[in-house]
């Protein structure tokens, strides 16, 4: 199966073929007594995409949510780009990231969250281009401009003066997917994006991101229980099942022709 | 028996007693002022995760809530200067504003705390994800969210503070009470003297409670509470 990745990568489908850009190295994370994640290793490269799926409760949300730094692995090592996330060195030991050295490293990451979670007391346009401006430092007038040609292209341009109120839940997922993209991460995470609309408003959201997949140069790590979707738009589906990843391969080789009992179990309840 | 009650001395004292009204304003929105202030310091003095230091401070904010605010008015007035290396004489004003301040802090810290809890969790996340820094995370993103909901709580607050303000009398801080007291004492007209400061509260008083319901229904509008609440709905992950 991970022969499969190499191939790809050699092919040239992803943008480079230099090292991975993201590096789990035998990761654990607990909740108290419950281990999520019992070992993780993982490699995701430049401009992949790549699919998490499982039952819940197997520690898919968690591995996006520790590459966030919005927890903490327990044990491992999660490398971005070459530099370490949740350690630093100091005198020449390695310790917990303060906060500084995580927002060194995080700035190559954005997220888009299953409640949206946009800033109800600001525009549309706001919500986009306060972070570029406040956080990156970037011109007031650029930041608006890149804003406002970000939400034309995921179909908002005529929302800008609009409160997150405003809008329906698909509406509210773009407008998410535009403020993370107008950061221009070289990841990006999606966890469960379409997980909270309305059955009539997921097609909408999943067009904006087969559009960002089409473009490719970011690396895309997708939490999804969109079968179809992971299999039109992944180089990659990781299955995880107790907190260790139980498959793996191109979408095709883990969604029609694995014969993992516990695959098989979990895929049921997807075909129609 | 008639009662004693004589309009000419009552239309001669209330403006010798109205003088005091600015002392009597300025004073509460001085303390005001303070205790808003200070009200964010006990917020990030709580926020502070170290146990000796979060113990100490809740005991400390248990004391100034449970002592009676006239007492902690004598002691930093009259006890504090007594007090050889640390003791500080102040004015009678300036003591009035830091007790009474401090005092009401301890509430108006609990207010912000809930309105900061009242943010949802998701919106520190989002905030982490476009990688705010800590100080950002707070003016741009969660105190925008945290305080506009408290305002009608932090207006109520004042009208208290206007009503413990005569308080101040007690260590000479002249405004309406303590010319009334005067005004009474001289001309032997206590009942003239004591229902002009009723009414001046009362005439007060009764209008900014009512400003402040409107603001709050102003608010309500504006700052649309269901929709705030639709938005951060779930993030229980």
């Amino acid at each position: 199966m991970v022969d499969s990745v190499k191939e790809k990568n050699s092919s040239g489908s992803y943008s480079s073929n230099t090292g991975p850009i993201v590096e789990y190295k035998n990761v654990h994370k607990s909740f108290g007594d419950v281990e999520v994640l019992k070992g993780l290793d993982l490699d995701i490269y430049p401009g992949e995409k790549v699919a998490l799926i499982g039952p819940s409760g197997s520690g898919k949300t968690t591995i996006i949510r520790m590459l966030m730094t919005l927890e903490q692995p327990t044990s491992g090592e999660i490398i971005v780009d070459g530099k370490n996330l949740c350690h630093m060195e100091k005198n020449g030991k390695l310790v917990p990231a303060n906060e500084k050295h995580l927002r060194e490293v995080r700035g190559e990451i954005g997220m888009v969250f299953q409640h949206f979670n946009l800033f109800p007391h600001m525009t549309i346009l706001q919500n986009c281009m306060t972070a570029p401006i406040q956080v990156q430092k970037e011109d007031k007038e650029s930041a608006k401009r890149r804003s406002i040609e970000m939400l034309e292209k995921v179909g908002l341009g005529d929302k800008l003066d609009n409160y997150p109120s405003q809008l329906s839940g698909g509406q509210k997922q773009r407008v998410a997917m535009a403020r993370a993209l107008v950061m221009r991460p070289k990841i990006m995470l999606f966890d469960e994006v379409t997980s909270a609309l309305d059955p009539e408003l997921v097609g909408e959201v999943l067009e904006v991101i087969r559009d960002i997949a089409e473009e490719g140069e970011m690396a895309m790590v997708l939490v999804t229980h969109e079968m179809d979707f992971a299999l039109e738009v992944a180089d990659r589906v990781i299955f995880l099942d107790d907190g260790v990843i139980a498959e793996e391969g191109t979408p095709s080789e883990v969604l029609e022709e694995s014969d993992n009992e516990r695959l098989q179990q979990f895929l049921y309840r997807f075909r129609s | 028996m008639n009662i004693n009650w004589k309009w000419d001395m009552f239309f001669e004292a209330f403006p010798y007693i109205l003088q005091g009204i600015w002392v009597t304003v300025g004073l509460t929105f001085a303390c005001f002022l303070f205790a808003l202030l200070f009200g964010f310091v006990w917020v990030f003095l709580r926020r502070i995760k170290f146990k000796p230091v979060n113990w100490l401070v809740t005991w400390v904010m248990e004391f100034i809530r449970s002592t009676p605010p006239l007492i902690q008015l004598f002691f930093i007035y009259y006890a504090w200067p007594m007090i050889p290396g640390i003791g500080v004489s102040l004015t009678s004003f300036e003591s009035a504003i830091l007790g009474l301040g401090i005092h009401f802090s301890t509430y108006i810290g609990e207010v912000y705390r809930s309105g900061i809890e009242g943010v949802d969790k998701g919106q520190w996340e989002a905030s982490t994800a476009l990688n705010f820094s800590t100080r950002q995370k707070w003016t741009k993103i969660i105190l925008p969210q945290a305080i506009p909901p408290t305002i009608p709580m932090l207006g109520n607050y004042l009208i208290i503070m206007f009503k413990e303000v005569p308080l101040a009398s007690t260590i000479g801080v002249v405004g309406i009470l303590a010319l009334a007291q005067t005004y009474g004492t001289d001309n032997f007209r206590m009942l003239e003297s004591y229902t002009i400061v009723a009414l001046i509260f009362l005439l007060l008083s009764y209008p900014s409670a009512i400003l402040i319901n409107k603001l709050e229904k102003k608010l309500n509008r504006r700052f649309d509470k269901k929709a705030a609440i639709q938005e951060n709905k779930g993030a229980v992950v």
